[in-house]
This record gives C-alpha cells, structure tokens and sequence, in this order.
C-alpha cells in the first residue's frame, strides 16, 4: 500500500467500498444483458459495450433537446435512449445475426464488424469529445473525512430497483417464461409452438437496452465518449464468464464481487493492476473452471 | 535498363500515343500555368493534427487556428510570393500513428514542413523519425525534451514555452502564496513526468516540499479512487490533467474535497476546453490556474491579442463567436499560430523556394535571437534559444473569480532560464 | 507436379513483389514494405487459423511479444539488430507456449475469449511497467539500432531500398515455413483436426501436440514479424498490443481466404490499402473494417482465394 495516505484505513476502506458498489452497480445491469443473450441464444455479442456506449451518447443528445430542469431531460433519456438502442439492436439481429443461424463463432467476427461499424459512425456523427449530461439532482454527502457525491449512491439504489424488475419479468411474467423454456432447450421449445426467431429478437434487443440503461445511469458520472464502450465490454466478459455463462444470478454475483474488488484494489493499489488481475482471471476460469466460480457443472 | 534498350522496344505507335499523352497535358491550363510560374506553386505544410483520440479538443481548435492563420498569410501574398498549402492528417493522438503520418507527409506529400503536434508521447515517438527523414519538425508541445536536447536538428519548439521553464518560474509565486507543502497530480505520460519532475525540483529549491505524487493514466475516466492518497497535511493541490475525461476529474475533486479543500493550483489543462460556467465548478472560485495565453480578455488587452481573436473566429471570454459554450483551448492554441509565422519569417530569410533549401531554413531558424510582441505573436514577447531549439515567453496566473479567469500575476522571461542540459542542437549534421 | 507448381506459384509472387520496387512511388515502396511485415504476422496467424481452425482474438500479444522483446533489447541493452530480431522471436517463442499450454486446453468460443483476455491482460500489463516499456509513449528505438553488418555487408534499415529487400526476404522465409508446415503430413492432421477433432483423436493422433505445434510455430511468426516491424521502424509502442492489432490480422486473413497460404498476403495488401486511403478522408477511418468483417461474414465467408480454389484452383495450398 501507498504510503502518505491521507485518510486513515476505516475511512480509506468505506470510500474504496463505495466506489466498488458504484461501480458493481452499472455493472450487472450491463453484464445481466450480455448474460441474457448469451444464456437464451447461445452467441457471444462483441458489440454489447457499443450499446452500452449508444445510449451514454443518445442520453447527452435528447437532454440537450430538452431546455430547462436537468431532471426532465434525464427522465426523458432514460426512457428514449434504450428504446432507440433497443430498435438499433433488433435491427442488427434481423440484418446480420439471424442470417448467420447464430453460428457462435461466425457471430462474433460479425459482431465485431458491428463493434466497429457503430463506433465509428458514432464518430462521424457525434464527434470525438467527450460531452457531460447534468445530473437530475446534484448533492454532495459530507461524510466525516471526505464528500461524496449523492447521485451515486441513488445510482446504486436505482440499479437495484431495476435488477429486481428483470427478475420480476424474468420470474413472473409469461415474456419470461418463454425466453426461459428457449434457453433450457430451443427445439423444445419450438415443438411446443414457442416463436423462437421471435424471442431472439426480443432478447437480443432486451440485452442491449440493459447496457443502454446502465449507461444512462452512469452518464452524469462519466461523461458520454465515442471509445467508452470497450472498457463495459470486457467487464461485462468478466463478470459473465466467472459468475457461469447464462447464469443470471451467478451474473449478479459476480458483478458485486468483481465491482467491489475492482474499486477497493483500485483504492488500494492501481486501477491498471486491478483491470490485470480480473482479466487473467477470467482467462483461468475459462480454462480451468468452464461453467464459472457460481455456475452448476454443464448438464 | 538502358536507355538504347528501352527505345529499341518501344514501337512508333506506343511513341505516338506518348507524345499525344504529352501534349494533352501540356494543353491543360494547370498545366501551363504551373510550367511557366515554377515559382508560384504552394509551400506545403504537413500538419499532423489530433483529431480524434485523448487530445481531439486541442486538434480541433489548433486546426481552426492554423486555418485561419494559413488564409491570413495567403491573402497577404504567402510566403517568397507562394501560397501556403495546408495538409492535414489525423495522428488519432497515437504515438504509432504519429510515426506513420510522418513518413505519409516525407514520402507521399513531399511537404516541406511538418508543425503543430501537440502531445508530448506523440512528439517524443515522432521526433527521432523527423530527425532521420531530415525533414523540419517544429511542435507546438510543452514538453521539455526538446530544450534538453533529446531530439535532433531538425525538431523545433519555437512558439511555445517548455513545462520546466513554466513550472520554475511559477513556483517562487507559489511558495510565497499558497504553501509550501504541495501534492502534484499528474497524467502518467511524458508530459505529467516534466510537471513530477521539475515542479518537485523548483518547489524544493522555494524550500518547500512534495508531500504526494499521484499519477493517473490519460485515458482514465473515474478519479475518485485516486484522491484518498491526498495526505491530510497538503497545502496546495498542485493538479495538471489532460484527456477526455478532465471535466470529470475538476468535478469529483470538487466532490471529494467540499469547502475544507486546501489551495489548488492548476495547469489550465485540467480545464481547457470547459465551460467554467459548467455546473458543480463552483467551487474552483477562488483557486488558480496556470494559464499560457489568457482565456478571458483582460484589462489592458493588447490590439494583437483583439486581432488574434477575431481572426481564429474566438470571443472575449475564450468561447466559439458561434458557440459561447464552445469553449477554446486558448492557452495552448496560440503556439500554432506564432510558430506558422516563425515557419513565414525563416522561409523569407532564407528565401525559400524548395525543399532542397531546408538546410538554409534551418540555419536561418537557428539565427533568431526573440521575438517582440506582434501581430505575429500575440501572446507576447518571446526569446529564443537557438541551442535548445526552444523559445521562453511570460506565463500568467490567474485567479477564478465570479466564473472567469484573472491575471493576478505575470512572470518575467528570465524566471524561467535555465542551464542548457544537453548537446547544442547547432552543432549536429544537417 | 502439383508441388512444382505450387512452389512456382509463391516464387512468382516473391518475384513481383521484389520487382515492384522499381516501378512504384516512393509512398508506395513504403506502404508495401509495411504489407508484407504483417502479411507475415498474417501468414502465422492464418497456419492457426486456417488450417488448425482454431480461431485466436489475441494474436496481438505475439506480434507485442516480438516487438517488445526486440525493442527492448535495443534500447536497455543496445542488442544489435540480429540479437535484438532473435531476442524478439524467443519472446514471442516462449510467450506462445506458455499461453498454447493452458488456451488449448479450451476451444470455440471459449479459445477466443481466453486468447482476447490473455492479449488484453499483456497490453495493460505494457502500460503498467510504463518505467520499462514507455508506457502509453512507447519508445523510439536509438539510432544503433538501426543498422547491421553481416559478411561484412552493411546494412541500414533507415534506408527505404534496404528495407523493402529486407520485408520481402523475411516475407519469403514465412512464406516458405507455411508451405513446409501446409504442404507436409503435419498439415494434413491440422485440417483433419480442424475438420473433425474427435475423429482425428480416435485415429490415434496426439491433437493436443499437433494444436500447440501449430500455436507456437503461428506465435512465433508473429512475433518475428513484431520484432522486424519495431527494428525497421525504429518504434514500439502499447498500440500495437492492442486488440485492434488481434482484429485487424483476423480481418486480413478473413479476406484473402483463411487456409490458404497466399490469402493473408492479398488480404494484408487489400485492407492496408482500402484502410489508408479511407484515413485520407475521414478519421472514422475504421468503419471499413466493420463494414468488411460483416459483409465477409454474411456473404464471403471463404474469402478470395478460398472462393477461387473451390471455383478455379483445387491445387492451391
């Protein structure tokens, strides 16, 4: 550990915490949408962090549309920018992935295309700055030895709330029992009169606007960025893989528990260090432990 | 392949297509026009400018300035009585890159300039090729490896002065009215490396201290992980960040510190290209910044500065004329256009007319001694070091106050002198 | 007669592409010298690809394996150019077995993302050792670097001429490894593998040793092409270990035709090509290779070659 530290351990260890569950916040609500796809379609989709990206990127354009309160323009983009990037996706998977039969590996040369094929235009069209949207709220949590700020401890509660209801629709509601019968056995399923090609679809555009949401979310934060996909991206991977490929409450697991360390060894030691350790790591799950740190053995 | 081969082979008819070849372009106008006034074609100037990666909001603006600064000089009768021609490529920021479009400018443009990078990684990897492809390379850096002598002949920092010459001459001010005991915030690159290494040195030598160093990479985008290690006694925060994320760095420190902060002093890069206007900014009021040409017009300004900004198309608060909160990067941009002029006043004493004259440009380059405040250099007076290849000008620090940037204080040149560290750039082959 | 050929065919190409030299641009020379050093890497990348079917997303780190080692060896120890080049392939040599020992023991999807990961795992590794490797800077390679004697011949690879000859004489020698690999019965147990593993198992062949011979033989043309790009270039930088590096092979070899020998050639010289004259007019420059990889994918899956060997050419390797 560094030495100088400024703030004594307890504090140094609450604030690294709280970064951790911000983090571990936009963290599954991402991961959850790349788990989902993969879980349902069997295919690895490399342009997830660029719908993460889109909707950082349409947030800053509809609440620039929106003159007055800052709150209204954020009301406004959290619902309007995962619809749009919702749209996009479903149009990708008609377009590219449908006529690949979700082939996995085919599937994620194309998605890489289609990695590149968004950032790009994003590019063209937006611009390489890097703009902010403004907070809804802004207040600042004096905490004894340091000020936090406010909007992202609401960030934390409302990725909770939106994690509980993609449980609810995946648990309670008939959208979630077809996707779930796909997932356990796609022939079956089809037997049984399940429009499988639909429910793709449906997926597919579902997992791209839970990272739109994440991102919306996170926005106010970090500022809306051509290039910021790649790092969601790879987090995502991680947290997908260790949690168990398609498992969602393995995902979740995995987010916090990643997120926290991430945040509290970025505290502690380095941000590159900590991005070194979850990435090797996740390289040796694979290998070692197929089905991840949470998942059951395949059947 | 001889030439008594060669017409063996080639048959009256393919001899007759070749003449007809011949003389449709020489029926051109272009053509002719180019033939009978040699003298008339363009000087091009290879400008490698970030467009896009962490440095696109400096590229952006230093191509307006060049732009603008090209068409000015054009209008006037360009340079030896040829026009200017401006190329540019994009370097992506990109040290690799910066490498690549260096060779594109020496081997497919044929420039014979290549001016305006502004990164310190992306000088330092491009300057060893300048160097070996003989062809002049003047930045529009801060970093100070080309006034240590780390480059070659043909690298040349003529219109902006270096971090170490910056920093020494701030830090006595410093010292005097901050603190003593200083924490400096850095981008881990080159660049961040000259504001570690030298400001630590010229706030030891003020009999202060260095109580923290924390370095963040530039392409960071979440800062508040970084901030615990501000050890509880700093007096000053001494902050420099570049990159897209700067706004979010200003912000989250803002964040952390609340109204107990220590002092801050800023290079003006954590802020350059941001609205001060930005919401939670509020509580910069009352810190200072480094600023290398001051963003908001100040009492007393200078008809150059009035004439600069109006050409560059830049208003008295630093901002777009069409966008006011499209805000410059005015403490940087300047350099572009002083050193298009220094490029202008070499080209005429040599009196330039091709590439095969670049050895008399650089000599002619190399026998300025300064530069007084101009038109030509609005920023204001500068002296030049030819054995550096590096120019020293004043520095301004600024105090925020009601959401803008005042002077409150204007070092002198000789502040910032310092013994020459490295070889005599002179003395190396042309 | 097949095999003469076959050979005749590479040499006609080698021959071209010397004889070029001394028609084209200067630009061009330079454009092409940098072809053909990652047509190398394209070349190795595609014996993994191609033929053992096993599809890498993190090639990049064998291409920074060889250009790091090299460089390095240059500017900490100031290695000359032939120490530096060997010190750059052993790097690479080594990096590839110890990644081929536990990567192979996955293949699919779960090859390409264990590849991708350990690639990214060594590009931030690059940008932590910043104090020796330069970080996000990279670091420019000195300028003793840059020439050599052998047999008491100089030869400077600042010198554009010397250069070309230099790319196009490494670009034989892969060229040349690729057919002894393809052409010999340890190429046919590759495609046999690639074409059905279980069966080529029960047929008695060790596919795990067949799989890493392939996967360190690929590393380490790669990683010579790293090492000769960082020497004739004089710059190495994190860049270059990046995951666009791992895409951008993957791109070349997709588009000339994976599995065959000549394909990551054309494919290198193609997408070069279209991608430095699409940086000419916009920034966004990369939005061609998005729209390659999925047109390819969706409509060319064989690529080039490929399609000219099922249409025209059964003969070409």
């Amino acid at each position: 550990m560094r030495r100088h530290a400024s703030l004594d351990f307890g504090p140094f260890l609450f604030l690294a915490t709280l970064e951790g569950l911000v983090q571990a916040a936009v963290l599954t609500l991402t991961a959850l949408g790349l788990s989902l796809v993969f879980g349902v379609m069997r295919v690895v989709n490399v342009a997830h962090g660029e719908f993460f990206m889109l909707g950082a990127v349409l947030a800053w354009w509809v609440s620039s549309l929106v003159a007055g309160s800052p709150a209204l323009g954020f009301l406004l983009a959290l619902v309007a920018s995962p619809l749009v990037v919702g749209a996009i996706a479903l149009a990708s998977e008609r377009l590219i992935l449908r006529r690949l039969n979700y082939h996995p590996e085919s599937t994620i040369v194309a998605t890489i295309g289609l990695l590149y094929i968004i950032q790009q235009t994003t590019l063209i069209l937006y611009g390489p700055d890097a703009r902010s949207v403004e907070a809804p709220f802004y207040f600042r949590v004096e905490f004894p030895d340091f000020g936090y700020s406010g909007y992202k401890l609401v960030v934390i509660a409302a990725s909770a709330l939106l994690l509980l209801g993609t449980w609810f629709v995946m648990r309670r509601t008939r959208l979630g029992l077809v996707m779930r019968a796909t997932q356990y056995d796609s022939e079956t399923a089809q037997a049984f009169g399940i429009p499988v090609g639909r429910v793709y679809a449906q997926v597919f555009a579902l997992g791209a606007m839970l990272a739109a949401v994440a991102a919306v979310l996170v926005v106010p934060i970090q500022q809306a960025h051509y290039l910021m996909g790649l790092d969601p991206l790879l987090l995502s991977f991680i947290v997908v893989i260790i949690g168990g490929l398609g498992s969602l409450g393995g995902t979740v697991l995995a987010a916090v528990l990643i997120g926290l360390s991430d945040g509290i060894l970025s505290v502690f030691f380095s941000p590159t260090l900590a991005k070194i350790v979850s990435t090797l790591l996740v390289a040796l799950v694979l290998v070692f432990r197929p089905e991840g740190l949470f998942g059951k053995r395949a059947r | 392949m001889t030439d008594g081969v060669n017409q063996a082979r080639v048959s009256r008819r393919t001899a007759l297509k070749g003449l007809g070849i011949g003389a449709a372009m020489a029926a051109a106008p272009g053509f002719v026009r180019y033939a009978q006034a040699q003298s008339s074609a363009p000087i091009r100037l290879g400008a490698p400018f970030h467009r896009t990666g962490i440095g696109a909001s400096y590229g952006r603006w230093y191509e307006q300035v060049a732009t603008a600064c090209v068409n000015l000089i054009n209008s006037e009768g360009g340079i030896n009585g040829r026009p200017i021609e401006l190329i540019v490529e994009d370097d992506g920021t990109d040290p690799q890159r910066g490498t690549e479009v260096i060779e594109k400018f020496a081997a497919e443009h044929k420039v014979d300039v290549v001016f305006g990078h502004l990164f310190s990684h992306v000088v330092a990897a491009t300057a060893p090729r300048a160097g070996e492809l003989k062809i002049p390379y003047l930045v529009c850096s801060e970093g100070h490896q080309t006034a240590a002598g780390a480059f070659n002949r043909y690298t040349f920092q003529p219109g902006i002065t270096d971090v170490k010459a910056q920093v020494i001459s701030m830090a006595p001010w410093i010292s005097q009215n901050l603190g003593r005991k200083v924490t400096i915030i850095f981008p881990d690159y080159a660049f961040g490396h000259d504001h570690r290494d030298y400001f630590s040195q010229a706030i030891e030598a003020q009999g202060g201290e260095v109580s923290a160093l924390i370095p963040i990479p530039p392409t960071e985008t979440s800062f508040t992980r970084y901030f615990p290690q501000i050890p509880s006694d700093t007096e000053v925060i001494y902050h420099v960040m570049v990159g897209p994320g700067v706004l979010t760095f200003v912000k989250e420190l803002g964040e952390h510190l609340g109204s107990r902060r220590p002092e801050l002093f800023g290079f003006i890069d954590s802020i350059e290209a941001v609205d001060l206007a930005s919401p939670q900014l509020e509580f910069l009021e009352g810190t200072y910044f480094w600023e290398g040409h001051p963003r908001y017009a100040q009492p007393g300004q200078s008809e150059f500065d009035r004439f600069y900004r109006a050409t560059v198309g830049v208003d008295e608060n630093g901002a777009s004329v069409d966008d006011p909160r499209d805000v410059s990067t005015y403490a940087h941009m300047f350099s572009v256009w002083e050193t298009l002029f220094v490029i202008k006043q070499a080209m005429e004493m040599a009196d330039y007319q091709g590439p095969e004259q670049k050895a008399a440009f650089i000599e002619a380059l190399e026998s300025i001694e300064s530069w007084p405040e101009s038109r030509e250099h609005p920023q204001g007076e500068k002296i030049f070091n030819a054995a550096m290849h590096q120019c020293f000008g004043h520095q301004y620090i600024s105090r925020v106050e009601g959401g803008r940037l005042n002077v409150v204080h204007t070092t002198a040149i000789e502040d910032g002198l310092y013994e020459q560290e490295g070889p005599d750039y002179r003395e190396m082959p042309l | 007669m097949t095999a003469a050929r076959v050979v005749g065919l590479h040499v006609l190409v080698l021959a071209l592409l010397f004889a070029a030299q001394f028609v084209v641009s200067d630009y061009d020379q330079l454009t092409l010298t940098r072809m053909m050093v990652l047509a190398v890497y394209a070349v190795g990348y595609n014996l993994l690809f191609g033929y053992a079917g096993l599809l890498s997303l993190g090639h990049a780190l064998f291409f920074g394996a060889g250009l790091y080692g090299a460089g390095l060896a240059a500017y900490h120890f100031e290695a000359g150019v032939p120490l530096a080049f060997v010190a750059g392939l052993a790097a690479s040599l080594l990096v590839s077995l110890l990644i081929g020992l536990i990567a192979l023991r996955t293949r699919g999807v779960s090859f390409m993302i264990v590849t991708m990961m350990f690639a990214q795992a060594g590009f931030l590794a690059l940008l932590y050792f910043s104090r020796w490797t330069g970080g996000d800077q990279g670091l420019p390679l000195p300028a003793a670097a840059r020439s050599f004697t052998v047999a008491g011949l100089t030869i400077d690879l600042a010198d554009a001429g010397t250069r070309y000859n230099v790319a196009v004489a490494l670009l034989a020698v892969a060229i040349g490894i690729g057919l002894l690999v393809v052409m010999r019965p340890g190429g046919r147990v590759l495609v046999a593998i690639r074409e059905n593993e279980e069966r080529t198992r029960m047929l008695g062949y060790d596919v795990f040793a067949h799989k890493l011979k392939a996967f360190v033989i690929s590393g380490g043309l790669s990683g010579a092409a790293g090492a000769a790009y960082g020497l004739m270039f004089a710059y190495i930088g994190a860049t270059f270990a990046s995951i666009q590096y791992s895409i951008e092979v993957l791109l070349f070899t997709l588009l000339g035709g994976a599995g065959t020998l000549l394909g990551p050639v054309l494919g290198t010289i193609l997408m070069f090509y279209l991608i430095d004259k699409a940086s000419e007019v916009t920034s966004a420059y990369l939005l061609v290779v998005g729209f390659v990889l999925v047109g390819l994918i969706l409509w060319f899956p064989k690529g080039i070659l490929g399609t000219v060997r099922d249409r025209w050419a059964r003969w070409l390797p």
